[in-house]
């Protein structure tokens, strides 16, 4: 097995996502989506459906999961693993929530 | 013969059932009743919707004044007996009137306790127990400001959500740690808590109440750490005492209650007593369920030898203050020899916990998920051991086998006597009865007879259960497809259930309507928030997270993730200005195409999300608005030239297209509404195959409704013609808002109206002149809330987040 390093870097607090919402994050080329939900639990995801690439962060999130905006594909938070019969699975990011702030590992 | 007299002190709910099973098997006695409340027998539990506005106080009477006259009863209203001579088997009352008695039923009831604080007597401090403290209630909130409560039980709670409904601030003071001690314990107990704070309700625990302040009336209320609570309405609910003066007075036996045997008889035989003032066996009760047991003991041991005694039973408890949902039964304290089962689910925030012992159920706490709270009861009465199904008990029925999942097959097991609507207290088998009594087959008329689901609703899916079991084949189960898969509602349903039950959010819906999953999925979320949206305009604030991406950024999302951008064009018109606006626009922020839409006017595509704000700051200071391209709403009017130009145009076309767009714009609608204006019936704007559609004739102008030419094609239906533009903007708003009203989310107006009826929509926007007002009217108020530009509100800064990415602030540890 590879042994990658791990970065926490901070971004921010977590009062800065909505409730049930998303906000992005960019990372190079990348953009990653961080998501909380109504019990405050916070995930983040490669900000690209498995389908056809569109905006997760865009989605309505609703019991752990999100639903893709451009074609309705439900992505598991947890795992983004699309749900259903749907086949597909996006990258996840490690995340933490310390003394009110979200740190994110890249 | 002549008839005995039997005389009844007190017309509550109690006698009042005791007189109906006595007139069931016998006519013997001649009755006379005395009330101290000047009114007839009423639904006392049934206050709390009175209260909150639910119900009226001729909803809740359960004997009217022609019950009486049919039964030859006596009721002196309004007039309290002061004195029961034993010996002379006779009663005195506060008006010296002496009526004489073979046979006495007390049935006095209790009084609610005031605790005698400093204050405790000043105008504006009330109990909570008859019709006259409700109304005092309701005519209080008439004038706003804070209540406060004291005592978080059932009574203060049901009291604290009615005055919140009525619009009041409200401050809940508990003297004990959490709410509803016993009946729930502590983790129901928060959950209650947590759910009530949720609605605006303060819930002080652990508060003790020092003083009652105010000069001529009440002004707050202090408490013995020092804090003060402004309020210009106190509610003493901490609790009921049994009324036994009169019968102390008289000699009776008399402990906490009075006392009687098992077969409902005093110390004196001529004299029984039913209700909250009896003690028997030891215990005295305050729920309508042991009363009515004793109601029928007293009955027929009034009406002759009888074997009948009464046994003690334990009562479920259940909070009649809507969306909150809990359940308890028996005995939950911790003790020897217990286990407990628990079940919790944070996620959803419900709470399951069933006490054992000897392997036999003797309690159980429910919160959030009380559907097997019955089932759960039923055990308990029975005694069953339930070692065989221990492991899967906590999940409920659903779980066992034999039962399975079948809703019919569950309800067949039930017992006759287990209660179907908790509200009026119906049974199963009482239900049963009547539908085989009475010939009925559908539920209005069971509701009609039994009173079953006639309240607050939640149990009609168990009542339509009932009736398919009783008439097999002859009953069809009205085909209502659940909404989504987290609902077995269907969209009528939870439009007709937000309406009468009041629910105003979406986790309200969801926790009154006991939606299967937490928090939705997309395809009920949006529509919650249309239906609660278009139902409570002005209260309701709209859910964005609930709101489909281009409804929430007012754009429509393309397949690279950037985003369209149409501005509004009123009736296809533009200036010089608006285009060269429009042109800065595209060149400003390199927006790759500019396309003239199918709906008369120009779209900017591929903008890129962080570009939103800007373009739409730009568009504003031109004038322009938000087109709503995105939008389940108004989209667009579109026109022709009409008189002003065209030599055919019959009317100004244009201009009302104009004002139409101008009434209509910002409205949200079930699916998405588009209009056009033609200037005659060449119909160049091709109105007959819009939403709705006007075309101009030389006697004014016909509108036209129900066309479609996307996936489907439908021309459409014409409503009417009418004179002038100012009826066709009233049709067109009342038109508008019957569907807004009626329509189910992603319906659009033909479907709409090919399940109404287009006769029947006639009738109601056309015909009946006072109800197409009625809607436009309507219509205007919510428009009132609805016409905010959302482009202008982004850039005035809201919901700054939705548009830019959060930065990397700084590199913690590597790991
Ligand atoms: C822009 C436009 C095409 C154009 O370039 O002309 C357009 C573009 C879209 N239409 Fe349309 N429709 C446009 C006029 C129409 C028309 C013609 C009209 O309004 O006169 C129709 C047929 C008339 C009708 O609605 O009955 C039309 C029938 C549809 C339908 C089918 C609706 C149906 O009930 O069958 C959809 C799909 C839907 O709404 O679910 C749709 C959906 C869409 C969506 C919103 C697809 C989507 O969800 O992304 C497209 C958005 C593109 C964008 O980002 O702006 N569009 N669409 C037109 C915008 C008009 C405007 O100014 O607002
Ligand atoms: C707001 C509220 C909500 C409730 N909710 C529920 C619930 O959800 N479930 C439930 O099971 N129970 C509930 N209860 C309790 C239930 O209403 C009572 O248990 C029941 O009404 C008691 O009936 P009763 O006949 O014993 O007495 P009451 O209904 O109190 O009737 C007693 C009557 O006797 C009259 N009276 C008293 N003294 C005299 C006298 N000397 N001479 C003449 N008349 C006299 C009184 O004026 C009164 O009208 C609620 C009570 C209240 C106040
Ligand atoms: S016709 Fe189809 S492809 Fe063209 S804009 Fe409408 S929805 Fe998109
Ligand atoms: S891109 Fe997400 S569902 Fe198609």
């Amino acid at each position: 097995m590879n042994v990658q390093t791990k970065t926490w870097v901070s971004i921010g607090p977590l009062t800065e996502i909505p409730r049930q919402g998303a906000r992005c994050v960019k990372n190079g080329d990348m953009s990653i989506a961080v998501f909380r939900t109504s019990h405050d639990q916070i995930f983040a995801l490669e900000d690209k459906c498995p389908h056809k690439n569109g905006p997760l962060s865009q989605g309505i999130v609703h019991d752990g999961c999100v639903t893709c905006p451009l074609h309705n594909w439900v992505i598991s938070l947890e795992t983004g693993a699309a749900q259903g019969a749907d086949v597909g699975q996006t990258t996840t990011f490690e995340i933490k929530i310390e003394d009110g702030n979200v740190l994110l590992a890249l | 013969m002549s008839k005995k007299h039997l005389v009844i002190v007190g017309n509550g709910m109690a006698p009042g059932r005791m007189l109906e099973h006595l007139f069931e098997v016998t006519d013997a006695y001649d009755v006379t009743i005395f009330n101290a409340e000047p009114r007839v027998n009423y639904d006392r539990i049934m206050l709390s919707p009175v209260l909150s506005g639910e119900k009226t106080y001729a909803d809740i009477i359960i004997h009217g004044e022609g019950w009486y006259e049919e039964h030859g009863i006596t009721l002196h209203q309004g007039e309290k007996i002061t004195e029961i001579h034993r010996n002379e088997r006779k009663v005195v009352s506060e008006t010296g009137r002496e009526v004489a008695y073979d046979k006495l039923v007390i049935a006095t009831g209790s009084n609610p306790f005031i605790i005698p604080l400093p204050g405790h007597d000043l105008p504006g401090v009330l109990a909570y127990r008859d019709l006259d403290d409700t109304g005092a209630m309701i005519e209080a909130s008439d004038k706003g400001g804070r209540a406060v409560v004291i005592g978080g039980g059932l009574l203060g709670l049901e009291a604290a959500a009615g005055l919140k409904q009525r619009g009041m601030e409200v401050t809940v003071i508990h003297l004990m740690p959490t709410l509803m001690e016993r009946q729930l314990d502590t983790a129901a107990g928060y959950l209650l808590q947590k759910e009530l704070e949720g609605r605006g309700i303060e819930v002080l625990c652990e508060a003790n109440t020092k003083q009652i302040l105010g000069q001529d009336r009440v002004e707050g209320v202090e408490l013995a750490d020092g804090r003060v609570i402004d309020a210009s309405l106190v509610v003493m609910a901490v609790g009921i005492r049994p009324n036994v003066q009169v019968a102390q007075e008289a000699g009776l036996e008399v402990n906490r209650g009075i006392v009687t045997d098992a077969t409902m008889k005093t110390s004196d035989p001529n004299i029984y007593s039913v209700g909250e003032c009896v003690e028997v066996g030891g215990l005295v009760y305050g729920l309508v369920a042991p009363l009515y047991r004793m109601a029928k003991v007293a009955a027929d041991h009034l009406a002759g030898a009888s074997e009948m005694a009464f046994a003690h039973a334990e009562t479920p408890t259940k909070l009649k203050v809507t969306g909150c949902d809990l359940y308890s039964v028996g005995d939950f304290a911790e003790g020897d020899g217990r286990e407990d089962i628990v079940l919790r689910d944070a996620m959803r925030g419900t709470y399951k916990r069933v006490i054992l012992k000897d392997n036999k159920i003797i309690g159980a706490v429910l919160y959030g998920d009380v559907a097997d709270g019955g089932w759960y009861n039923e055990l308990l009465k029975s005694g069953e051991d339930i070692s065989e199904m221990r492991e899967t008990l906590i999940f409920g029925q659903a779980y066992q086998g034999g039962a399975g999942a079948d809703p019919l097959a569950a309800v067949a097991n039930l017992s006759d006597d287990a209660e179907i609507c908790g509200c009026n207290g119906i049974t199963k088998g009482t239900i049963v009865t009547a539908i085989q009594a009475k010939g009925l087959t559908s539920l209005t008329e069971v509701r009609a007879h039994t009173k079953a689901s006639a309240s607050c609703g939640t149990c009609t899916g168990l009542v339509e259960n009932v009736m398919a079991l009783t008439l097999g084949d002859a009953f069809q189960l009205p085909a209502s497809e659940g909404m989504c898969p987290c609902t077995t509602h269907s969209h009528g349903h939870v439009r007709r259930l937000i309406k009468a039950k009041g629910l105003k959010s979406i986790p309200a819906v969801m926790q009154a309507l006991e939606w299967t999953t937490p928090e939705g999925c997309a395809k009920c979320r949006p529509a919650l928030n249309y239906y609660l949206v278009a139902d409570w305009p002005g209260e309701y604030v709209d859910d964005q997270q609930s709101r489909f991406i281009n409804e929430r950024v007012h754009a429509n999302i393309q397949k690279d993730g950037t985003y369209s951008v149409v501005p509004r064009m009123f009736g296809g018109i533009t200036t010089p200005d608006e285009l060269r606006a429009i042109a800065d626009v595209a060149d400003k922020y390199e927006i790759p195409t500019v396309k003239v839409t199918g709906g008369q006017r120009i779209d900017l595509l591929g903008v890129k999300k962080e570009d939103l704000i800007p373009v739409w700051a730009d568009l504003n200071a031109a004038g322009m608005i938000s087109g709503a391209a995105y939008a389940k709403g108004l989209r667009t009017v579109k026109t022709c030239v009409g008189s002003d130009w065209c030599r055919f145009g019959t009317q100004d076309s244009t201009g009302l297209g104009i004002k139409l767009e101008h009434y209509l714009w910002g409205a949200w609608t079930p699916a998405k509404l588009k209009l056009a204006v033609s200037g005659c019936p060449r119909n160049c704007a091709e109105s007959t195959c819009k939403d709705i559609g006007i075309v101009c004739v030389d006697s004014g102008y016909e509108v036209l409704y129900g066309g479609a030419a996307g996936l489907h094609i439908q021309g459409t239906t014409k409503l009417g013609t009418v004179p002038t533009e100012d009826d066709v903007i009233e049709v067109v708003g009342a038109l508008t808002q019957y569907y807004r009203e009626t329509g189910f989310y992603l319906e659009r107006i033909y479907k709409w109206a090919d399940r109404l009826g287009y006769d029947h929509i006639r009738e109601v926007i056309l015909d009946d002149l006072e109800q197409r007002k009625a809607y436009n009217a309507r219509f205007a108020h919510a428009q009132s809330f609805a016409q905010v530009d959302p482009w202008a509100e982004f850039v005035g800064g809201k919901d700054a987040h939705e548009f830019n990415p959060i930065n990397i602030r700084k590199l913690e540890a590597a790991e």
